[in-house]
């Protein structure tokens, strides 16, 4: 083999690792990458913690064999959800979507600047939210 | 077997009878909801009966009117070997032992006393207006199952199949058709007694189960009655700390007029002339109530802290470590008591007892190899010093 062509995989490589390494240290204004995992209808981790002005793409893994979904919002849109007729979010309206049984589904949202407002995310298919499938995001500054 | 399923026959028609006459302290529900709701299948008291090393488990399902469909899930310790429809009278007068009626007025004296009566699908079965289907699999499994053919799992039903399928991969779901329950004439309070014969080594009676789908301060109220040759040894005991949810209201030997009267219903030409009667009144939140009851009848005194649902069981060994067995698959004939069920049915911490002595056991081997070895090796010594002085003679 011709020393050239070992040459170009490592570049590659490194050229990954610089890519990955610029967007891990410029993680305001750019994408994240969130892993939710839903088991026996709770939502792990139980709490998330954000950059302002973070655009963050939501992978959610439902291993239980129940329906749930995933929503992102502040007070008023999770009441909003609770106390709505909805029964199926096509992932249309970013940050709510269906997590059907066994399901990974994905979902962006773009978290603004500060504010005083909190930000949930949880399951408002009935009875879920009251079992415990909600927790706080936290937006730092 | 024509005699035994028309004694099936009789203890479910009784236990209809008692689902419509016992009121009060009795009900709780164990639902999967249908989304409209309107449709309530209501679980009353429930008898474990052990005895030969078979338990009946009699329960009842209570029409409560409605048009829609209904379903409910009831964990089991083993595969039953037999379904049946309960008798009408079993259950309501286990009630009247515990709950006797009030004495009859003065003016009554003398009248006669009138008595008022991806989970596999192991078995399916018909009893009245109530789909049976005996299932074996995981939680998830089972969920999907049930997700499948139409049940509205609540969001807590994850977490209690899976609870219950570490210990028994053994579920019975119930789908209640209400349209034919109507169609069958079957009135408000009307009930549908299900009477299981399930082989094992000790009674088992699933509570956890009572509280799937209520919120966590919502009252668990049921009666659960005991019958077993030997006094039984609980867990948790009824009116402990542990138990403290679980009101006693008998422990004592079954009047011979019990038995009696039991032994008329149809299905329990079973019962022996002498047994253990225990009775006590589930009244636990649900948010409480994580446990169930393990049982055990040998007289050892050891009920299982793995099937009262307090201690995890330990994870199947793998199978390089588990020894071959030579178990046979049991014929529809044979003692129950011998059946390859009863082996599912065993307590896994009484299944990994055989295993620790294997484990144990290698040392032992060992020890003897070694022993072995060293007498071969002295004999083999003290042979070449007796040629050797052969020789030298």
């Amino acid at each position: 083999m011709r020393p050239g062509l070992t040459a170009v995989p490592i570049v590659g490589l490194l050229a990954a690792i610089l890519v990955s390494q610029g967007c891990t240290s410029t993680s305001q204004a750019a994408t994240d990458v969130i892993n939710v995992e839903i088991h026996h209808s709770h939502f792990f981790p139980s709490k998330l913690s954000v950059a302002h002005d973070e655009t963050v793409h939501f992978v959610v893994h439902n291993t239980d064999p129940i329906d749930h979904e995933f929503i992102v919002g502040d007070q008023a849109t999770q009441d909003r959800h609770e106390h709505g007729t909805e029964d199926h979010h096509d992932g249309s309206v970013p940050g709510e979507i269906s997590v059907p049984a066994g399901a990974v589904v994905e979902t962006t949202y773009h978290f603004g600047p500060p504010s005083q407002k909190q930000i949930f995310y949880g399951c408002h298919l009935p009875g879920h939210w009251a079992y415990g499938m909600h927790g706080p995001i936290r937006v730092s500054s | 077997m024509a005699r035994r399923w028309m004694a099936l026959v009789a203890v479910l028609g009784g236990t209809l009878l008692t689902m419509g006459v016992v009121a009060g302290p009795a009900l709780a529900c164990a639902g999967l909801v249908t989304p409209g709701g309107n449709v309530r299948l209501v679980r009353t008291g429930t008898l474990a009966a052990y005895h030969a090393g078979v338990e009946h488990y009699i329960t009842s399902f209570q029409f409560e009117g409605g048009g829609a469909e209904f379903g409910s899930i009831v964990p089991l310790p083993a595969i039953p070997s037999n379904i049946e429809r309960g008798g009408d009278w079993t259950l309501q007068r286990l009630d009247r032992e515990v709950n006797p009626p009030p004495p009859p007025p003065p003016a009554a004296e003398g009248q006669p006393v009138v008595e008022a009566a991806a989970a596999e699908e192991i078995e399916n079965t018909k009893i009245d207006a109530l789909d049976i289907t005996i299932l074996k699999g995981g939680g998830a499994s089972v969920g999907q199952w049930a997700r499948d053919h139409g049940f509205k799992l609540t969001p807590d039903a994850p977490e209690v199949l899976d609870f219950y399928a570490e210990r028994s991969p053994i579920f019975m779901a119930a789908r209640f058709d209400a349209q034919e329950a109507q169609d069958r004439g079957q009135q408000v309070g009307d009930g549908t007694p299900i009477h299981l014969t399930i082989p094992v080594s000790n009674p088992w009676v699933p509570l956890r189960i009572l509280g799937l789908g209520d919120s966590g301060d919502t009252k668990i109220d049921a009666n659960v009655y005991l019958l077993t040759d030997r006094t039984p040894a609980l867990l948790p005991t009824p009116g402990t700390p542990l138990g403290f949810g679980l009101i006693p209201l008998r422990s004592e030997q079954a009047s011979t007029q019990l038995l009696d009267d039991l032994r008329t219903d149809k299905g329990m030409d079973w019962v022996p002339q002498s047994m253990w009667f225990t009775a006590f009144r589930v009244a636990e939140e649900a948010g409480r109530l994580h446990y169930d009851l393990a049982v055990d009848a040998s007289g050892r005194g050891r009920p299982s802290l793995i099937w009262a649902g307090l201690r995890r069981p330990p994870k199947p060994a793998p199978p390089t470590t588990v020894r071959p067995t030579t178990t046979v698959a049991p014929a529809p004939t044979v003692a129950p008591t011998t059946t390859a069920a009863l082996e599912l049915a065993l307590p896994p911490d009484q299944l990994i007892e055989p295993q620790r002595a294997a484990s144990e056991s290698a040392p032992v081997d060992l020890g003897l190899a070694v022993a072995g070895v060293g007498a071969l090796a002295g004999a083999a010594v003290a042979t070449a010093v007796i040629a050797r002085r052969r020789l030298l003679r």
